[in-house]
């Protein structure tokens, strides 16, 4: 993409313009082709997956189902009850509850309560998605924030002090081996108890699993200066904060936007998983545990989709950020 | 106790059962010099030790990080006895070891569940699946343009959070954890393959086929072998992953028994030893499955630079 876009530059003319459009079509159809069979597929599985369900309504209905009665049904296979009422099979795609609901049901209720909600004056009611979104963004942004600071002082920490090298580095690529997650449900209770709740326990899930990928990341960054541009600056007699600034800290940069798209993922999954243990209050990971327990299945599916738009946007806002950060430091591809 | 301690906590803390608050003066203050002392100790050695001749040995190189792992441990026992941390709030490590060794029978039985029903089980179809379908979009170049990007994107996601929606469809047992894993670990291992896959130069394709190989053997003799450190650094970012699906799928509903449910609910008794044992045996088989990835990688891919010289 980014060399197509050089192609494309003032000066090229019409000619490459066409290329630039048919480079991104050539890059853009498969794409579109995959999720298109994907959604596709998703549909097709909605008919075993709701089937019971339908022809059970369907027959409440007063239509005629074979075999009769919800009983019997219940342990038939979905595909001979598929075969044998192929009429009343409409309903597995518009379920209130289905097993699997349909992409537009989970579309429409994404539309319902953001744009929807938003367009009636309520965008940050209870109910709308916007409100819990909003929630677990705080807790994602406060959590990498004081992640990424205290990663990237460690980092530095660790490329100036050998003894702190050669103790800390061993564990924290330990660390990213063990499922950190599992002491969510720990610290959001443990903090509860110390009368520190809402936005906090969940930052600090967030920002220790943010911590680690930084440190990492940027202890390879620190480090990735050549020998020969540490030499120039020793000839220069720069001063240890010095070569810190001038050369170190600009040559990780490449290296702590890869750590920090892992770390900013990585957060989100932290302030989700941090909203289970609280009893569903607020927040996205809230909507998907109170959709579990009421098997509310759109909301859940809504709730999944609105966490997977927030990771996207995450995640490219990021990579925009490297863009223009890498682009006017000169780096840039 | 400290004679106070100011903000909210001190209020939330005294309504707590006496029995959890042991009271002993002095000898707190005794514990909390001596950690701190050893803490100085240890880091006065770790100096002198990482500028001594030993520090590039692998003794040095092992017993570095090994003090500076006692230092934490000695000052988390000193700090939380000597100033009488209520063990609701934070056990001292000797509790959580002696909570581990009383409930081995029921760490080991939560482990079997959550590890090696529920994580390998899913690791084992996951990867699988993400072979199969990374050969596929090998084969099959628009599979592959359209694949690369999906699979980079939903590799950011937080798929953790199809767990309700899963746990609903396979019941509560270990199946639906291990469905958990299989989304989790896709991905990843996915991307990676379809990525490793066209890690083989033209000069090596060219050579293929100058020896007039056919595509199955080029793939066999040359692009496999060649997708090798791809595959593994996929399998190797995927061992947390498993885990942590596995467990956090818990949280959603499970039998009773197994990793994740045994951390809820006993988070919910405030026995907060016993959740430390299990983070214990959680951090144990993290790494030691990392481990024995690494150590098949090491053998399958001893041709790889990064491999080589390591004797």
């Amino acid at each position: 993409m980014a060399d197509a876009a050089v192609t494309a530059s003032p000066g090229a003319g019409v000619a490459g313009r066409g290329r630039f459009a048919a480079r991104a079509a050539r890059a853009v159809w498969p794409v579109l082709m995959v999720v298109g069979v994907t959604v596709g597929l998703w549909y097709a599985a909605c008919l075993p997956m709701n089937v019971k369900e339908s022809l059970n309504q369907a027959e409440r209905a007063g239509a005629v189902i074979v075999p009769e009665g919800g009983q019997a049904r219940r342990d038939a296979s979905p595909w001979g009850l598929m075969a044998q009422n192929p009429a009343h099979l409409g309903g597995v795609w518009s379920q209130d509850r289905p097993r699997l609901p349909a992409p537009h049901q989970v579309a429409v209720e994404l539309y319902e309560t953001t744009v929807g909600m938003a367009l009636a004056g309520r965008a940050f009611s209870n109910r709308s998605l916007f409100t819990h979104a909003w929630v677990t963004l705080s807790a994602t942004l406060l959590g990498f924030g004081i992640g990424t600071a205290l990663g990237i002082l460690l980092a530095v920490g660790i490329v100036h002090n050998r003894a702190m090298d050669m103790s800390v580095m061993p564990w924290a690529i330990a660390s990213q081996t063990i499922p950190i997650l599992a002491l969510a449900p720990m610290i959001v209770v443990v903090l509860n108890s110390v009368g520190i709740s809402g936005l906090l326990p969940k930052a600090l899930i967030s920002a220790y699993l943010s911590f680690f990928p930084v440190v990492v990341g940027m202890v390879k960054g620190l480090r990735s200066p050549e020998a020969a541009q540490l030499d120039l600056l020793w000839t220069y007699n720069a001063t240890p904060a010095q070569t810190l600034w001038k050369l170190r800290l600009p040559a990780s940069m490449p290296y702590l936007f890869a750590s920090l798209k892992v770390g900013v993922a990585a957060s989100l999954v932290g302030a989700i998983v941090g909203e289970l243990p609280t009893g569903a209050v607020a927040g996205l990971g809230a909507r998907l545990l109170a959709g579990s327990y009421y098997g509310q299945t759109v909301q859940i599916w809504s709730a999944l989709f609105a966490a997977a738009i927030l990771a996207a946007l995450l995640v490219g806002l990021i990579g925009l950020l490297q863009r223009v950060v890498l682009g006017r430091m000169g780096m840039g591809r | 106790m400290p004679p106070r301690k100011g903000g909210a906590a001190p209020r939330r803390l005294r309504r707590l059962p006496p029995e959890y608050l042991d009271q002993d003066d002095g000898a707190g203050m005794a514990l909390i010099a001596g950690s701190l002392a050893f803490w100085a100790a240890a880091w006065w050695l770790n100096v002198r030790l990482a500028a001594s001749r030993w520090a590039g040995t692998t003794a040095g190189r092992l017993a570095v990080p090994a003090i500076f792992g006692a230092t934490l441990l000695v000052l988390w026992e000193g700090l939380v006895r000597g100033l009488s941390v209520p063990s609701v709030i934070l056990p001292p490590p000797s509790a959580i070891a002696a909570r581990f060794v009383v409930s081995t029978d029921i760490l080991w039985a939560d482990f079997v569940q959550t590890f090696v029903k529920g994580a390998l089980t899913g690791y084992a179809i996951g990867a699988l699946a993400a072979f199969a379908v990374a050969l596929a979009a090998d084969r099959w170049d628009v599979l592959r343009r359209g694949m690369l990007p999906v699979g980079s994107f939903m590799a950011a996601l937080p798929i953790v959070g199809t767990a309700p929606i899963l746990v609903m469809w396979f019941g509560f047992d270990w199946q639906s954890k291990a469905a958990v894993v299989v989304v989790m670990v896709f991905f990843p291992i996915l991307v990676n393959t379809v990525e490793g896959l066209r890690a083989a130069d033209a000069m090596q394709r060219d050579l293929m086929v100058t020896y007039a190989a056919s595509p199955l053997q080029t793939l066999l003799k040359l692009r496999l072998p060649a997708a090798m450190p791809f595959v593994f650094n996929g399998l190797k970012i995927s061992t947390t992953l498993a885990l942590i699906g596995a467990i956090v799928a818990e949280f959603f509903g499970s039998p009773t028994l197994g990793m994740g449910f045994r951390i809820s609910t006993e988070v919910g008794r405030l026995a907060l030893d016993m959740v430390w044992a299990e983070i214990v045996v959680a951090a144990l088989a993290g790494s030691a499955f990392y481990g024995v990835v690494a150590a098949v990688e090491r053998r399958v891919t001893f041709w790889h630079p990064s491999q080589r010289g390591r004797g």
